[in-house]
């Protein structure tokens, strides 16, 4: 599964999700540490705190798999996990962001 | 009134008055202000184990024993690391545990400080979920709330991580939280529920599969009287052991790798499952594309995730067990099954379990059901891990809910003195039987002592091969016997072992009548080791072979 290449990994394709969660220290490690532990790669992150900065909201870009509903569903259970929603690859949020990934 | 105190005296005094009695627990330096705070305490009884693992799993037999939520200390470093494989353990078998754990003081975390670990990152995997404590204003939230998300929807096991300097933080106290109380899980669904009691209604050949999800919801009641009113041949899952009386007409005992012939046919025949908090692990399923292959499931769980992760259901209910049977029972129609029936009684007759030599207590079934004579419902049986842990699921008459203490998911040797132990601590009137093997009493005897210095109530039955049986019958049968690693050149005397330890023990391989000796040993308050030798060349038959179908059972 990691063999992958470049080319194939981005004819793959990709689910965005968005994910409400308090924030402090240790929640990232625990709503990646779900993909990470079950070898299921996270190909993009971007997090920012919400209002008043007691909540933040990641947004994950990852591979469609078949195990997505059930990541979904453990992402869920977390108790630092407010919320989760399945958008679609061409959505907005990780668009644009092409300047700041050039090699 | 405004109490002033450290985070120390503020983490006992949360513990006290969540009704915590039994901690078990070993002190270092991380987590001595802790310590010093416990010592003062009159309410809460501290049992000083000798590993930190042995202390988990004391609390985890308290756990398992009473249903109630279990507490385990250790410092920071190899304590909290020693901690992780009874939290892990937890955490596959949905124990509610608190484990509470010193760290470093917080400007030192970060800095390779003597004993410093990142117990946080460590447990994330391995927990329900975990807290590192950043001042002593924290506890009085974070401490209920660990009881309240350890023995909430599924129970699992909640970690505390508490800085040196925030147990030394002192702080005034204007009001008390609220103890942390298990939360009142959402009603099923009742359209799914009509619709469950439709398809059990119409089924020709259905079978009740429960799972340690119907011990812990306290469901066992409402299970038997389901599979009653519609009659439903049960089986159980090792974790479900003692839901129904594996004596009860209706019984098929337990299913899987390890089952009975009779039950796994006549799972290969239902043609509707019905899955009550169990979720089709491996060694339940086997072969998952070829388990109940007829079958329509529905599946009835606490945790969301536990539908359609394994198989898809059919029908999927999130619920508390006992509220969905509750409401399911009235739905569903009487039906005496009287065809499927016979065709149950027909299997069972035709693919018994075989079980040898009953009556000579120095065999391996003989020495179980010979103890099992000795007594009661009463009594609790632990195991640990092994070929015995499996001889016990296949013939021990376990008719109690929380009667059966043994690690599933996990498969931890070493888990069954310290577990017995804790069971004896939580229950002190019952009599608590350890079956165990000579690899798996090596991984924790050092809570032998500790067994000995509570007066512990626990009889451990050592079932010795001098092999790592389960690995010894692998090899045979699946790696052209080809004996590696699995037979101990050497063996302890495990008499003058238990005794050293300050335990009295019989060796039944000596006696001049055996049922006697083990009589005397059951009957006996107090710690016992009751050693026999078991013939190494004995299987755990019938088995199906790591990833066979169920229906391809060898052996027996």
């Amino acid at each position: 599964m990691n063999a992958i290449n470049r080319h194939e990994q981005n004819a793959l394709s990709r689910a965005v999700l968005e994910i409400d969660v308090n924030n402090h220290p240790g929640v990232m490690s625990h709503v990646v540490g779900l993909f990470s532990r079950r070898a299921y790669n996270v190909e993009g992150i971007l997090c920012l705190p919400l209002d008043d900065g007691s909540r933040s909201r990641i947004w994950l870009l990852v591979n469609e798999d078949q195990r997505l509903p059930q990541m979904m569903k453990q992402v869920d259970k977390l108790e630092d996990a407010i919320g989760i929603r399945r958008h679609n690859a061409d959505h907005a949020v990780f668009q644009n962001l092409e300047n700041f990934f050039r090699g | 009134m405004t109490d002033t105190l450290n985070g120390a005296q503020i983490t006992i005094r949360l513990l006290e008055r969540q009704g915590i009695r039994t901690v078990t627990g070993i002190p270092g330096g991380a987590i001595l202000p802790i310590y010093d705070a416990l010592g003062q305490s009159s309410i809460i009884h501290h049992v000083l184990a000798r590993h930190e693992q042995g202390a988990g799993f004391m609390a985890q037999g308290m756990a398992r024993a009473s249903g109630q939520t279990a507490v385990c200390l250790a410092s920071s470093g190899p304590g909290a690391t020693n901690l992780l494989t009874a939290i892990a353990d937890a955490k596959l078998d949905s124990i509610p545990l608190v484990a509470i754990t010193g760290q470093v003081p917080k400007a030192m975390i970060g800095t390779d400080a003597f004993q410093e670990v990142d117990t946080y990152g460590l447990s994330i995997p391995i927990t329900k979920h975990n807290f590192l404590v950043s001042s002593a204003d924290e506890l009085l939230e974070v401490i209920p709330r660990a009881f309240e998300l350890a023995a909430s929807g599924r129970p699992g096991p909640v970690l505390v991580d508490i800085p040196k300097d925030v147990q030394l933080q002192v702080i005034d106290i204007e009001e008390w939280p609220t103890p942390g109380r298990r939360q009142s899980p959402p009603e099923p669904d009742g359209w799914a529920l009509s619709e469950a009691a439709a398809m059990i209604n119409a089924a020709k050949r259905p079978i009740l599969y429960l799972g340690g999800g119907v011990v812990h919801s306290g469901a066992s009641g409402e299970a038997i009287r389901l599979a009653e009113k519609a009659g439903l041949p049960t089986v159980m899952t090792l974790m479900g052991l003692g839901a129904m009386p594996v004596d009860h007409a209706l019984s098929l005992g337990m299913l899987g790798m390890h089952a009975a012939r009779y039950t796994n046919l006549a799972l290969d025949e239902c043609d509707l499952l019905i899955a009550v908090g169990a979720r089709f692990d491996d060694r339940a399923t086997g072969k998952v594309a070829a388990f109940c292959p007829q079958a329509k499931i529905i599946h009835i769980d606490i945790d969301p995730a536990e539908l359609d992760k394994i198989k898809t259901a059919h029908i999927g209910i999130t619920a508390d067990v006992s509220a969905a049977l509750l409401r399911l029972i009235p739905a569903v129609a009487e039906n005496r099954r009287a065809q499927w029936l016979q065709r149950i009684a027909d299997l069972k007759s035709e693919y018994p379990l075989v079980m040898p030599e009953q009556d000579n207590p120095l065999s391996h079934f003989g020495l179980i059901r010979t103890v099992a004579a000795c007594l009661d419902d009463e009594a609790t049986i632990a195991t640990d891990v092994g070929q015995h842990q499996m001889w016990v699921a296949q013939a021990y008459p376990l008719r109690r809910p929380r009667q059966w203490l043994t690690s599933g998911g996990l498969g931890t040797m070493g888990f069954g003195v310290p577990a017995a132990i804790g069971a004896a601590l939580a229950e002190p009137e019952r009599t608590v039987v350890c079956f165990t093997g000579d690899g798996s009493i090596l991984m924790n005897i050092q809570e032998l002592v500790t067994a000995a210095e509570e007066g512990a109530n626990v009889k451990i039955v050592l079932m010795n091969n001098a092999t790592l049986g389960l690995v010894h019958q692998q090899q045979t049968l699946f790696y052209g016997e080809r004996l590696f690693a699995s037979q101990f050149k050497s063996t302890p005397d495990f008499i003058k072992v238990a005794q050293g330890f300050g335990i009295a023990a019989v060796d039944l391989d000596q006696a001049a009548n055996p049922c006697a000796a083990l009589m005397e040993a059951i009957n006996r308050p107090g710690p016992y080791l009751i050693h026999a030798s078991i013939d190494a060349e004995q299987k755990v038959y019938p088995m199906v072979p790591p990833g066979a179908a169920n229906r391809d059972m060898i052996g027996a």
